[in-house]
C-alpha cells in the first residue's frame, strides 16, 4: 500500500516540478512594454540636455527605490532606516576620495555596495528576528546611531556642513564630467541598467518566489522548512548594498555629501516614492520616482508648505483608496474596465 | 567632591524633568499602541497641535499659561475623536506598513497645515512670575520651570496609576491590552474603550506639547523631530505598560541628560545605542509581552 502510493507520487512530483518551474520561466520574459521606461530615460537625454543634473538624481532615487521594494514590496520587511544604507554608500565613495584619494568612480560604487551590503548583513541578521513595532524602531535607531556617529567625528565625516568638492577621475579614463552632467546621465542611466537587471533576475528566481511567500504567510513558509531568517538575511544584504550603490552614484553625481542623507526624512521620502508608485512590482519604483521628483521639483519650488500638505494628502488617499499604488491602480481600473465590457 | 555630588544632583533633577516630559507625551501612544497595535505616527503632531493652542491662548487671547494648558489638552483631546472613529478604525485590521503611512501621511499634512498659520519660525510662551526664576529648596536652588514639570509628572503618574489600577475602566484598558478578544467575549467595549483612550493620549500628548515649548521652542517640525523619540519611549519600555513607559523615560531622560552633559558633541548618540541594545535584549522592551 505505502509503495504504491510513493510510486503514484513519484511521477506526480515531477509534473509539478514542471509546471513550476514553467510558471518560474514565463514570468521571467522579457514583455514588450518594459522597454518602455527606458525608451523614455533615454529620450529625456536628447529632449531635456540642459536638466540632466536633475535626470540623475531622478535615476538615483529610481535605484535607492528599487532596493527598497526588494525587501518591503517582495520580503514584506518595514523598513524606516534604508537611507542607513544609502549613506553608507554615500559617504564609502565620499570618503575614498578625499581622504584616501581613491576616485576612481566605477571600482568606488562597487566598494560601497560591498560595505553597505555587509553592514546589512550583520545588522539584518540581528535585527530580521523581529517584526512590526519593534523591527521598525530598530531600523529607525540604526540609522540615527549611524547619523549621530558621524555628527560625532564631523573632524572626518564633515558634520552637517558636507565635504563639498569631491572629484572623481573620468569614467574609464576617457569621459569626464561636464557641466550639464550628460556625462553623469548615461553612467548613472547604465548603472541602474546592470542593477535592475540583477533586481529583475532575483525577484522571478525560485528565491524570490520564498521571499514572497514570507511576505503571504511567514507561519507557513516555516512550516513547509523554508530557512526564513537567512532569506530575509540574504535579501536585507542584498537591499542595502544596492542602496549603497545608489548612495555612491548620489555622492558622485554631485560631487557633495552631508550627514542629512541619513535623515529620517530620507528614509520616509523613498518609503513614499515607493508606495505611491506602487511595491512589489519593479517598475513602482521607476513611476514613483519620477513622478515625486517632478511634482516636487514644480510644487517645492512654488510652495514647500503646500508640497508637504499635498504629499501627505497623497499618502492618506493612497492608504485608503489605492492601495496597491498608481500603476496597481491602473491595473485595477483596467481590469475593471475589462470585465465590464465582456458580459 | 561637593563639586561632582552637584554636577549629579544637577543631571538628576534636570534628566527627571525630561523624563516627566517623555512620559506625559508618550504614555497615550503606548497604551493606544498596546490596545490596538496601531503604529500612530501622528501622536507627535498631536502633541504639536497643542504646543500651538497653548501659544495661541496664551499671547492672542490672554489666558494664563496653566490655564491654557488644560483647555488645549482638553480641546485636543476632543479633536482626535473624530481621527480615531473615521480614519485610524478604518486601519485596524490593515499592515503595519499601511498604518505607518496613513499617519505619516497626517503629519506631514499637520506640519504642513501649522506651517501655513503660524510660521517656521520657532515659538515661546509667556510664563507667569512664579515659573521663572529658581525655587530654593534648601541645600541649593532649582529652575523653576522644570520643579513645576516635576510636579506635574508625578501627579499625573499618581491620577494615571490610581485610574489604571483601581478603577473599573482601568481593569477594562487592562484586560483589552492583555487579551483583546477574550475581553470582547466578556463583554467589554473595546472600540468604545480604544476611542477613550486614544482622546485621553492625544489630549495628554497636547499636555506634554504644550510643557516642551519652555523646554526646546515649539516650530511646526516637532510633529516629526520628537516622533522618534516617543517611540522610542514606548518600544523600550513595551507596548501598553505604565510602569514600562515611565521606567523607559527614566532611564532615557537621565542618561540622555547625563550623556549631554559629558559629550555634548554626541547629540542623540545614546538615546539610539540605548534603544538598539534594549530592543535586541528584549525586543518587546522593559515590561511587554512576547
Amino acid at each position: 500500500m505505502a509503495a504504491s502510493e510513493t510510486m503514484a507520487v513519484g511521477p506526480m512530483r515531477e509534473q509539478v516540478r514542471e509546471r513550476a518551474a514553467g510558471f518560474l520561466i514565463s514570468r521571467h520574459h522579457y514583455r514588450w512594454p518594459e522597454a518602455l521606461p527606458w525608451l523614455i530615460a533615454i529620450a529625456c537625454y536628447f529632449v531635456f540636455p540642459d536638466r540632466m543634473t536633475f535626470g540623475s538624481q531622478v535615476l538615483v532615487m529610481v535605484m535607492f527605490a528599487l532596493s527598497l521594494d526588494l525587501i518591503l514590496g517582495y520580503a514584506g520587511i518595514v523598513s524606516l532606516g534604508h537611507a542607513a544604507f544609502f549613506g553608507i554608500g554615500a559617504y564609502v565613495v565620499a570618503l575614498g576620495s578625499l581622504r584616501l584619494g581613491w576616485s576612481e568612480p566605477i571600482s568606488g560604487i562597487i566598494a560601497a555596495g560591498v560595505v553597505a551590503g555587509i553592514f546589512g548583513a550583520v545588522v539584518g541578521w540581528f535585527m530580521l528576528r523581529y517584526r512590526g513595532l519593534t523591527l521598525l524602531m530598530l531600523t529607525i535607531a540604526f540609522a540615527a546611531t549611524l547619523q549621530e556617529s558621524g555628527n560625532l567625528r564631523s573632524d572626518i565625516t564633515g558634520g552637517y556642513d558636507g565635504l563639498p568638492g569631491l572629484t572623481f577621475d573620468p569614467l574609464f579614463g576617457l569621459f569626464d564630467y561636464d557641466l550639464y552632467g550628460r556625462t553623469n546621465y548615461l553612467y548613472a542611466l547604465a548603472a541602474l541598467a546592470v542593477v535592475f537587471y540583477f533586481v529583475r533576475r532575483i525577484v522571478y528566481s525560485p528565491f524570490g518566489q520564498a521571499l514572497t511567500g514570507i511576505r503571504e504567510n511567514v507561519r507557513r513558509m516555516h512550516a513547509i522548512g523554508s530557512p526564513v531568517h537567512l532569506r530575509l538575511v540574504t535579501v536585507y544584504a542584498i537591499a542595502a548594498a544596492i542602496a549603497g550603490v545608489a548612495g555612491a552614484l548620489f555622492t558622485q553625481t554631485n560631487a557633495y555629501v552631508t550627514l542629512t542623507v541619513f535623515d529620517f526624512d530620507n528614509s520616509a521620502k523613498v518609503m513614499v516614492i515607493l508606495i505611491l508608485g506602487g511595491t512589489g512590482r519593479l517598475y513602482g519604483a521607476f513611476f514613483g520616482a519620477a513622478v515625486y521628483m517632478i511634482l516636487e521639483d514644480y510644487f517645492s519650488k512654488l510652495s514647500p508648505t503646500f508640497w508637504q500638505f499635498g504629499i501627505g494628502l497623497l499618502l492618506v488617499l493612497a492608504v485608503l483608496f489605492a492601495r496597491r499604488g498608481v500603476l496597481g491602480l491602473f491595473e485595477d481600473s483596467s481590469a475593471y474596465l475589462g470585465k465590464r465590457k465582456k458580459p | 567632591m561637593p563639586h561632582v555630588a552637584t554636577i549629579v544632583v544637577s543631571i538628576l533633577f534636570d534628566g527627571l524633568a525630561y523624563a516627566m516630559f517623555l512620559f506625559i507625551t508618550s504614555v497615550g501612544l503606548s497604551v493606544t499602541m498596546g490596545l490596538m497595535g496601531f503604529v500612530n505616527l501622528a501622536h507627535g503632531a498631536f502633541a504639536m497641535c497643542g504646543g500651538f493652542f497653548v501659544v495661541s491662548l496664551t499671547r492672542s487671547l490672554g489666558v494664563p499659561f496653566v490655564p491654557s494648558l488644560v483647555i488645549a489638552a482638553t480641546a485636543v483631546g476632543f479633536i482626535s475623536i473624530p481621527f480615531e472613529r473615521y480614519l485610524y478604525r478604518q486601519l485596524y485590521k490593515s499592515t503595519d506598513l499601511e498604518q505607518v503611512l496613513l499617519t505619516i501621511g497626517l503629519a506631514f499634512m499637520s506640519i504642513a497645515t501649522f506651517t501655513y498659520f503660524y510660521g517656521p519660525i520657532p515659538k515661546s510662551v509667556p510664563l507667569p512670575d512664579w515659573l521663572e526664576g529658581h525655587i530654593n529648596l534648601g541645600f541649593r536652588a532649582f529652575p523653576s520651570y522644570r520643579a513645576f514639570l516635576i510636579v506635574v509628572g508625578a501627579g499625573l503618574i499618581a491620577v494615571l496609576w490610581y485610574a489604571f489600577e483601581r478603577t473599573n475602566i482601568g481593569a477594562k484598558i487592562r484586560a483589552a491590552v492583555d487579551n483583546r478578544r477574550m475581553a470582547e467575549s466578556v463583554g467589554i467595549n473595546v472600540d468604545r474603550l480604544f476611542t477613550l483612550t486614544f482622546a485621553l493620549g492625544s489630549g495628554l500628548a497636547a499636555l506634554g506639547g504644550g510643557l516642551a515649548i519652555q523646554l526646546f521652542g515649539l516650530t511646526p517640525s516637532f510633529a516629526v523631530l520628537y516622533l522618534v523619540l516617543f517611540l522610542i519611549v514606548v518600544a523600550v519600555g513595551g507596548l501598553g505598560s505604565l510602569k514600562g513607559t515611565l521606567l523607559a523615560a527614566l532611564v532615557i531622560g537621565i542618561i540622555d541628560t547625563g550623556g549631554k552633559y559629558a559629550f555634548p558633541v554626541a547629540g542623540n548618540l545614546f538615546i539610539y545605542a540605548i534603544t538598539v541594545v534594549v530592543l535586541l535584549i528584549r525586543p518587546a522592551g522593559f515590561y511587554g509581552r512576547e
